[in-house]
């Protein structure tokens, strides 16, 4: 039995999906179309209450929110595929706190960007160009100290690739794609090498290519 | 013997009493570095080099400097996992998912507007700062959301992972402790039968009562 990850088209799922690549782990997709409403479904809600992507089925076993699904399989197949959570006790604190960096710091201004430039009018998102001008200065602020970090350590958490760096590629990929402020990553020197560095490992090229 | 642990800001702030309440919560002693924030300390360069961000708290044991009051929770909890109350992040790797789980709903669904509530109703006030009324409005309307997903969990559940109080109802003791006893949204939570006796529960447990007192000293 496969894992099940729901929801392959968007980018919370797609650190799953990127995580189950590095693991060497097997599984499947299941779609959920969000501007059809799929995830308000009574059906979907029972997996994943909140009505969010990503939610797994590990057999009898479902999961929800992609950064504690990313940490489970990195802890259960420790020794197997990359190593995506360092090798010791305090590595692992590293790997923690700047996974919460991009989760509190990172991820809330550049979800602004996405939903204002990308997505709306959909989800109940006015376009709002204070809201995206305050919000792109809020992400450079961080940049900047990211900037700084990356300048020391070759990835976030120290010398290893990690689930810290990983999670922060699928909606930087919208970032300098779609949104359309590749800048803010390229303007950066070390930023800039980072993102190519991460950008360009085999499970993300082959990430994208499942979710074509 | 081992140095104790540092934790740096003051008591009141809701991510650092969220580290003390899971220090306490595994008999881990440890010492309360105060940071003037009203002074800006948090911004100058001696905090900076351990907390770039400029946010409190920062941690420190004898192995790390760390900062982000989950990821310093996580790593107490599984340091000195057979210390205090073990079950806190569970005690094999699936009790620890759900728990994990649930520490991220808090982070991503709950904290987001109890912390705008607590900042608009609680300290703007003090800090005579001019309130956001739609802001408040707007953030009310998405905590309801999410305790109306609480208060079906625990109507089968008595604590958000499982049967025992978990590092994932630990998280939610600063926000909700400020809403509920220092503004006049407590009804949010009251009004909800099962949220309510699970409030209850989670606040009268000696390590929270123990960092309210820290906050009045």
């Amino acid at each position: 039995m496969v894992v099940k990850v729901y929801g392959p088209a968007y980018a919370s799922p797609k650190r799953v999906l990127l995580c189950l690549v590095e693991k060497q782990i097997d599984f499947e997709t299941v779609p959920v179309d969000l501007i059809a409403g799929e995830n308000q479904h009574p059906d979907y809600l029972k997996l994943q209450p909140f009505g969010s992507l990503p939610v797994i089925q590990d057999g009898d076993y479902t999961l929800f929110e992609s950064r504690a699904i990313i940490r489970y399989y990195s802890e259960k197949y420790k020794t197997q595929g990359t190593d995506l959570l360092g090798k010791t006790m305090e590595d692992q604190g590293l790997v923690n706190q700047w996974l919460e960096v991009e989760a509190h710091n990172y991820h809330p201004p550049l979800l602004n960007l996405v939903l204002h430039i990308m997505f709306s009018p959909h989800f109940g998102v006015v376009r709002n160009e204070q809201v995206i001008k305050e919000s792109e200065e809020k992400l450079a602020k961080v940049l900047d100290i990211y900037e700084e970090r990356l300048s020391k350590s070759k990835y976030l958490a120290g010398d290893f690739f990690s689930l810290a760096d990983l999670s922060h590629i699928p909606f930087t990929n919208y970032l300098v794609g779609p949104v359309g402020k590749a800048y803010m990553i390229k303007e950066r020197k070390h930023v800039s090498a980072w993102w190519d560095d991460i950008s360009s490992r085999p499970s993300w090229l082959k990430v994208l290519e499942i979710c074509k | 013997m081992a140095t104790p642990v540092k934790v740096y800001g003051p008591s009141i702030s809701t991510a650092v009493s969220r580290v003390l309440v899971c220090l306490l919560e595994k008999d881990v002693p440890f010492q309360l570095v105060p940071i003037g924030m009203a002074k800006m300390e948090h911004k100058k360069p001696h905090y900076l080099k351990m907390q770039p961000f400029g946010q409190v708290p920062a941690f420190q044991d004898d192995d790390i400097t760390l900062f982000e009051s989950r990821a310093i929770c996580r790593y107490i909890a599984e340091k000195y996992t057979n210390k205090g109350t073990t079950g806190l992040f569970g005690t094999n790797p699936l009790a620890k998912a759900s728990i994990d789980q649930w520490l991220e709903a808090e982070s991503q669904s709950f904290n987001p507007p109890s912390s705008v509530l607590t900042f608009q109703l609680v300290f703007a006030p003090r800090m005579k700062f001019k309130q956001d009324e739609a802001l408040i409005k707007q953030n009310e309307a998405k905590l309801v959301k999410v305790l109306d997903v609480y208060e079906n969990r625990l109507s089968s559940s008595r604590y958000l992972a499982g049967d025992e109080f978990t590092l994932a109802d630990l998280s939610h003791l600063p926000n909700t402790q400020f809403l509920v006893e220092k503004t006049n949204r407590a009804e949010l939570f009251t009004s909800r039968k099962n949220v309510s006796r699970w409030w209850s529960e989670i606040s009268t447990r000696p390590s929270w009562k123990k960092v309210i007192e820290m906050q009045n000293a």
